[in-house]
């Protein structure tokens, strides 16, 4: 069967013709299957955002194609439409897009968009509120009343309302606090456990990648440096560091462990494998 | 869709038009100006077009960047034509039910075209080779004596300047949000023109929103660098004028006086 989403030699080419001309993407092949979690990792123009906007539609390739269950996202206008329904994006600070009178109404924007009906609207509506932890009551509040990490997961909401087969999210923490972080991936997690899609994360914080992702994209001068499971990824981690990424803390130290020496695997990247690592190393025995 | 959008955008680059000092191409464009708007035949628009030409090679934009940006302008330029040749009164040539073509409307319109065309390109030139903030310091300078007579020229050109300054923030802001709201599935393509004016709110409001967000800690961060209007205010880019702007000058005026000269012959 076809994966869910495959890019084919995607590549995208800003201003042609142009003195500002630039390639952001160059040639990035890669599959989204069902239920997957995803980090995408890379510099600051790397070519990350670039490549999301191909995901739903926003942006036309200049070559290569995308295609979703197999077919063509730009074969109708009308098929690119309803794509963005199963491909919800939600971009950097999705906070300032929001713009309706009540926090409810905003997040049924989405939905509302699918032509559905009312009682749908609704049933949707709460669902996602409860997803990202938007008590009711809150719901006939005006949006630019909420604090700023409420006001990002109601964003986000208007983006789960229209039920997406895959979840792309652009920075979802970026400018949070810990707890607003550590909330947002709960209920992301949450989120896919639940409903069983997939999510795509682009995150600049790898504690955040490696404690959430089951496979990582990492991202160089517009085209694909890695694409492996997490634990793969991180047992790289001096090429990563090479291409001035930085890896997970416990990365960096059992890197470190193995250079001294030490009988360590290098795929070790939570506190919790380390733990295991670290007793197994003294034999076993429990502290 | 809008990083199309081309006027009043700055290229950079390193050609003598660039170096240039701002003061000097403000005042070439005013004398251009003046010049295409006294020329009267073949001729003068002749010496005006080589004028143009010359500068548009020395600052090396590419012909087909210029061109771009006459497209929004495009329907203009076409009524102008057109009834410029069907309306000008002379010796018919062509007619057909009630449209007449004259010799004269021909002439009439060909001119028209000219003229504004050559404007466009001249202030394009202008604004493609020289940054907002050289720009508006030229302005300012220029203006300068208006300050005898109380007009306050220093806030006028601050705010040009910062007006300049948020264009292409807002385009990209306002692609931006166009961006995130179809993610959510807004339509800004089809229906009746009610509707498409109510798609538009979903853009307006959150653009509103960060304007004056941005205006707000544009405010702060000027106010905590203790800014307080230009009394005594000194530059760190002094502006000088070189060898080369007073033979740039000295072009310009040799160009409008032709066209003077010109047009008192008759031609």
């Amino acid at each position: 069967m076809a994966p869910l989403l495959e890019t084919k030699n995607l590549s995208h080419i800003y201003s042609a013709g142009t003195p500002f001309e630039r390639t952001a993407i160059e040639n990035i092949s890669l599959c989204l299957e069902q239920g997957e979690f995803v980090g995408i990792i890379g510099h600051t123009g790397s070519g990350k955002s670039t490549l999301i906007q191909h995901l739903n539609g926003l942006i036309k390739p200049t070559s290569g194609e995308i295609l979703f269950g197999g077919e063509n996202i730009w074969k109708d206008a009308q098929f690119t439409r309803q794509l963005r329904f199963q491909v919800g994006l939600v971009f950097q600070y999705p906070e300032y897009q929001l713009f309706e009178e009540t926090v409810y109404k905003d997040i049924a924007f989405g939905p509302k968009n699918m032509d559905l009906k009312e009682e749908e609207i609704r049933e949707r509506v709460l669902e996602a509120a409860g997803f990202v932890g938007i008590p009711e009551h809150l719901l006939e509040v005006s949006p630019f009343e909420l604090s700023g990490g409420q006001k990002r997961r109601v964003a986000i909401a208007g983006v789960i309302a229209m039920r997406p087969k895959i979840l792309i999210l652009d920075e979802p923490t970026a400018g949070l606090d810990p707890a607003g972080r550590e909330k947002i991936l709960a209920q992301l997690r949450n989120y896919r456990s639940r409903c069983g899609a997939a999510i795509v994360m682009v995150s600049h914080s790898m504690e955040e990648i490696a404690a959430s992702v089951d496979r990582i994209i990492v991202m160089n001068h517009g085209s694909v440096f890695m694409d492996a499971p997490t634990a793969q990824v991180f047992s790289r981690s001096r090429e990563l560091m090479d291409i001035g990424l930085d890896v997970p803390q416990v990365a960096q130290v059992f890197a470190r462990l193995k250079q001294l020496g030490l009988p360590v695997e290098e795929g070790v990247y939570t506190v919790d494998a380390a733990l295991q690592a670290l007793l197994s190393l003294k034999g076993g025995r429990h502290a | 869709m809008l990083k199309d959008i081309t006027l009043g955008q700055y290229f950079p680059g390193d050609t003598i038009v660039h170096r240039l000092d701002p003061r000097t191409k403000l005042i070439l464009v005013c004398v251009y100006i003046v010049a295409l708007f006294c020329a009267k035949s073949y001729v003068s628009y002749a010496v005006v077009a080589a004028f143009l030409v010359l500068s548009m090679w020395l600052s090396t934009i590419r012909l087909s960047v210029i061109v771009k940006g006459l497209k929004p302008l495009l329907i203009i330029i076409v009524l102008t034509g057109l009834l410029n040749l069907f309306y000008t009164e002379g010796t018919p040539i062509w007619s057909f039910w009630i449209f007449t073509i004259t010799r004269e409307g021909i002439r009439n319109a060909f001119f028209m075209i000219s003229r504004i065309i050559m404007l466009i390109f001249g202030t394009f030139l202008l604004t493609y080779t020289t940054s907002p903030i050289a720009l508006t310091d030229a302005m300012e300078l220029l203006l300068n004596p208006l300050k005898k007579i109380k007009v306050p020229v220093h806030e006028l050109s601050m705010m040009m300047c910062i007006a300049l300054r948020f264009i292409p923030t807002l385009i990209s802001e306002t692609d931006k949000i166009i961006s995130a709201q179809k993610a959510r599935g807004a339509d800004f393509e089809s229906g009746n023109l009610m509707r498409r004016a109510k798609a538009l709110i979903p853009i307006l409001v959150p653009l509103f929103i960060s304007a004056f967000r941005r205006a707000d800690e544009l405010a702060v961060a000027m106010e905590s660098r203790c800014y307080h209007g230009g009394k005594g205010r000194t530059r760190m880019k002094q502006l000088h004028m070189h060898s080369r702007d007073y033979v740039a000058l000295a072009v310009g005026i040799v160009l409008l006086a032709g066209v003077i000269v010109l047009r008192s012959f008759g031609l």
